[in-house]
């Protein structure tokens, strides 16, 4: 018999070997495809901007929780390092490296610490900063290198609107959408992710490969992704059909403006996102209305972010009236 | 498409090293511990005095009302004590302790009886005899087999259904026992049938037995009215409410039971004893048990007399080896851990597992992260983890609103929780507050 004390402990008495560092890191791996293109495409400064938010989450939280709160300290369960990752893959690669650390603070400060850490955090940390930045550096956060001319170099200097931008832009001068198409990438170079904008939002292709990635792995279900994605494209497409000339068709509203990294990695965020399937589909459908409005009615060409905080801000109350239907509330079968 | 119960359940690993592995008898003890609480519902009363002088399958103790049972001597010998013994609760329970004889050979003798078709009995003297001779539900839950039988005057009941699913990964006591006694089993089912006024019977069996499903289909082809149904492997199908979902699409109503949509469900373990019971004139005093774990030597099946000591079985497959962290009576999704070896065995225990170091200590409990596995997985549609933070907090009330009491206990929640939350524990614990509340209110 064995020195060590026999354990007493209720059932179960076995464990699945799922962990929430390792879906963190399931998370991680499948951003990683979508990492690479990035760095192709904008060279360097991407590794750099990443490095530096990735570099200050994780500092902020262990300077935070070890100083600050006196708890104990969390940065080796991989959410911070994500944090880290989706606001960089939210912000312009030329983005001045003080501003990235200033996200990194909001991120982590703010939006999920001063609400109780890893699973309290009511909005998405990694979209909290992001805001955060773009309401307080409005310029800076929408000159975004344009990929070609920067191919495989370090400088940023070339800069220009996304696809969006340049819709918004073109329609408010009055032109119609057959003068505005000469002037934004192709459906392929948006599908590669071959175009301006944010560091990680470009590479459809990519990003949807991850997506899968995290489909099969049981990380994330495709209600979200496919229900919002769904939701714009039938919205857009309605427009589009109805006015062809002043609203862009569907594929480009999918293709561009951070609506699949949105979709697939932000909105699926398992503690901003409602619990049940049900409440998913609800939470999707909100996102992808508020975001197609925002697009085509409100003054930001881009609106898949502000659309998940405010649906993020849903998701107590969603998870209170979307319930599981318990076994047994109704009878299914009567006796024959 | 096998079919399956379509709400929650997990894939455990199934681990089921014993199940080709033949029932042994294990030696008789030296001495028995009987508890006299082997049953859920009322303890039977002790109607023995040390120093008497008992035989095999001599009541012992009598049922203590209609939701009770009585409880039979399993050898021949003298009880030597009337005492409290550590039982699987972990509380110290009544026993009556008997020192088994030497020299009566009714102790050893090994009657093989032969296969008995006819049942000759009526179907009142049937249920009577059941109720007689011990019979509790052996699959886990205990419950006096008689009071299921009971039906109440205008009941419908139009199927009975026998539970060989065992969907706890390791045991395979079960499956053994349909193996090795199918027909006697079949008989068993037509002693129910015909004491229920019953015709349709399906037996119901998880595709990871194919060998039991094989020899039950070829055992009923000519057989009217009873069914053998291969289900896909998925715990907790061997849950009642599960089971029937399952196999007859009909869902029992909250807080109902089977008979609620017209079903009585039996063990396939319970059917052998009642056919023993019915056609060979033998309580219950014995049951199969699955001696299990990874680390074990001679891990098998084995017939074991009610009351042994858990250590006899534990010697009789080589020891406890080296680094065992955990004992479990029963398997390991819903079976409990036991410190002390001297526990016996009651007409519960269809297992013993021993598990090692790698397996017996859970992960440190971290934040939940929301992610909604526990109420994707939970057969019952319940949410664990908000009953778990309601219980946390005291907040009986609410759990109750929630639902908490319709929980099955089957652990599925905290086996996936990735943030090794103990849910379980806390909804039983909630479970038992919210009981004692509505008691307190009646």
């Amino acid at each position: 018999m064995s020195t060590q004390p026999i354990i007493v402990s209720g059932s179960p008495h076995v464990h699945s070997d799922r962990t929430s560092k390792k879906l963190m890191y399931d998370v991680i791996i499948a951003l990683l495809p979508a990492f690479l293109v990035s760095i192709y495409v904008f060279g360097i400064s991407a590794l750099i901007v990443t490095s530096v938010a990735i570099t200050s989450c994780i500092l902020f939280e262990y300077v935070i929780q070890k100083y600050l709160l006196k708890t104990s300290v969390t940065i080796t369960d991989g959410s911070a390092l994500l944090t880290g990752i989706l606001l960089a893959f939210n912000l312009p690669s030329n983005l001045p490296i003080w501003m990235v650390i200033v996200g990194g603070l909001v991120a982590i400060g703010i939006a999920k610490l001063s609400f109780g850490g890893l699973g309290f955090n009511i909005f998405n940390p990694a979209l909290v900063g992001r805001v955060f930045l773009l309401v307080s550096f409005p310029v800076q956060m929408t000159m975004w290198p344009t990929a070609i001319e920067n191919n495989t170099t370090v400088i940023d200097a070339v800069t220009g609107a996304t696809s969006l931008g340049v819709i918004k832009e073109g329609l408010q001068y009055g032109e119609t959408m057959t003068e505005i198409s000469s002037r934004i990438p192709s459906t392929i170079s948006m599908l590669l992710g071959f175009t301006g904008g944010s560091l990680g939002e470009m590479p459809a292709l990519a990003l949807l490969l991850g997506g899968l990635y995290l489909i099969i792995r049981k990380v994330i279900s495709w209600h979200i992704p496919v229900v919002m994605l769904t939701t714009m494209a039938v919205m857009t497409g309605i427009f589009w059909f109805l006015d062809p000339q002043h609203y862009a068709n569907p594929i480009i509203h999918i293709l561009s403006g951070g609506a699949i990294l949105g979709a697939f990695y932000m909105a699926t965020d398992l503690v901003t996102s409602p619990m049940t399937k049900k409440g998913m589909v609800i939470f999707a459908i909100g996102i992808g209305v508020i975001t197609v409005v925002i697009r085509l009615f409100g003054a930001y060409p881009e609106g898949v972010s502000f659309a998940i905080l405010i649906m993020n801000a849903f998701v107590p109350l969603i998870n209170k009236y979307f319930k599981p239907r318990r076994f047994g509330s109704k009878i299914k079968a009567k006796i024959v | 498409m096998l079919k399956t119960f379509p709400k929650g359940g997990i894939h455990p690993p199934e681990n089921k090293l014993t199940s080709t592995k033949g029932i042994k008898k294990m030696p008789v003890p030296k001495m028995v511990y009987v508890p006299i609480s082997q049953h859920i519902g009322i303890p039977a009363e002790i109607i023995v005095n040390v120093k008497d002088n008992v035989e095999i399958g001599q009541v012992i103790a009598k049922s203590g009302g209609f939701v009770s049972s009585n409880v039979h001597s399993p050898v021949a010998g003298v009880v030597t004590k009337l005492d409290k013994v550590i039982d699987t609760s972990g509380y110290k329970k009544q026993c009556i302790v008997i020192r088994t004889d030497a020299k009566n050979e009714s102790n050893f003798e090994d009657i093989s009886y032969s296969l008995k078709k006819d049942i000759t009995m009526a179907p009142k003297d049937i249920l009577q005899r059941i109720n007689d001779y011990g019979i509790v539900g052996l699959g886990g839950a205990t419950f006096p087999s008689h009071v299921k039988l009971s039906l109440k005057e205008g009941t419908v009941l139009d199927h009975l259904i026998i539970n060989g699913v065992e969907c706890e990964p390791y045991l395979t006591a079960d499956h053994r026992l349909m193996i090795e006694k199918a027909e006697e089993i079949l008989v068993g089912i037509k002693i129910l049938m015909f004491a229920l006024h019953v015709d349709k019977a399906i037996i119901g069996i998880e595709n990871n037995k194919k060998d039991a499903i094989d020899i039950f289909k070829k055992l009923t082809k000519n057989e009217n009215g009873i069914k053998v149904a291969a289900l896909q492997v998925k715990y907790p199908q061997g849950g009642e409410k599960q089971l029937v979902r399952a196999l007859l699409n009909r869902e029992v109503p909250k807080n109902g039971l089977p008979l609620d949509v017209g079903v009585i469900v039996h063990n396939v373990g319970t059917i052998y004893a009642i056919y023993q019971a019915i056609q060979h004139n033998k309580p219950l005093t014995e049951r199969v048990v699955t001696v299990t774990g990874k680390q074990l030597k001679n891990a098998s099946n084995y017939w074991v007399k009610i009351g042994t000591p858990i250590s006899d079985l534990i010697n009789e497959v080589g020891g406890l080896p080296e680094g065992t962290r955990k004992i479990v009576n029963g398997g390991p999704m819903m079976g409990k851990a036991i410190k002390n070896l001297d526990v016996p065995v009651t007409k519960g225990t269809s297992g013993i597992l021993v598990i090692s170091e790698d397996e017996a200590s859970r992960g440190e409990p971290k934040n939940c992260i929301r992610c909604g596995e526990c109420i994707y997985v939970c057969p019952m549609g319940l949410e664990p983890h908000l009953l778990m933070n309601l219980s946390e907090k005291g907040m009986y009330e609410k759990a109750s609103s929630e639902d908490i009491m319709t929980c099955i206990e089957c652990g599925s929640c905290s086996y996936v929780c990735p943030s090794n939350r103990p849910l379980l524990d806390y909804i039983r614990f909630g479970k038992n507050i919210v009981k004692k509340l509505n008691s307190a209110k009646n």
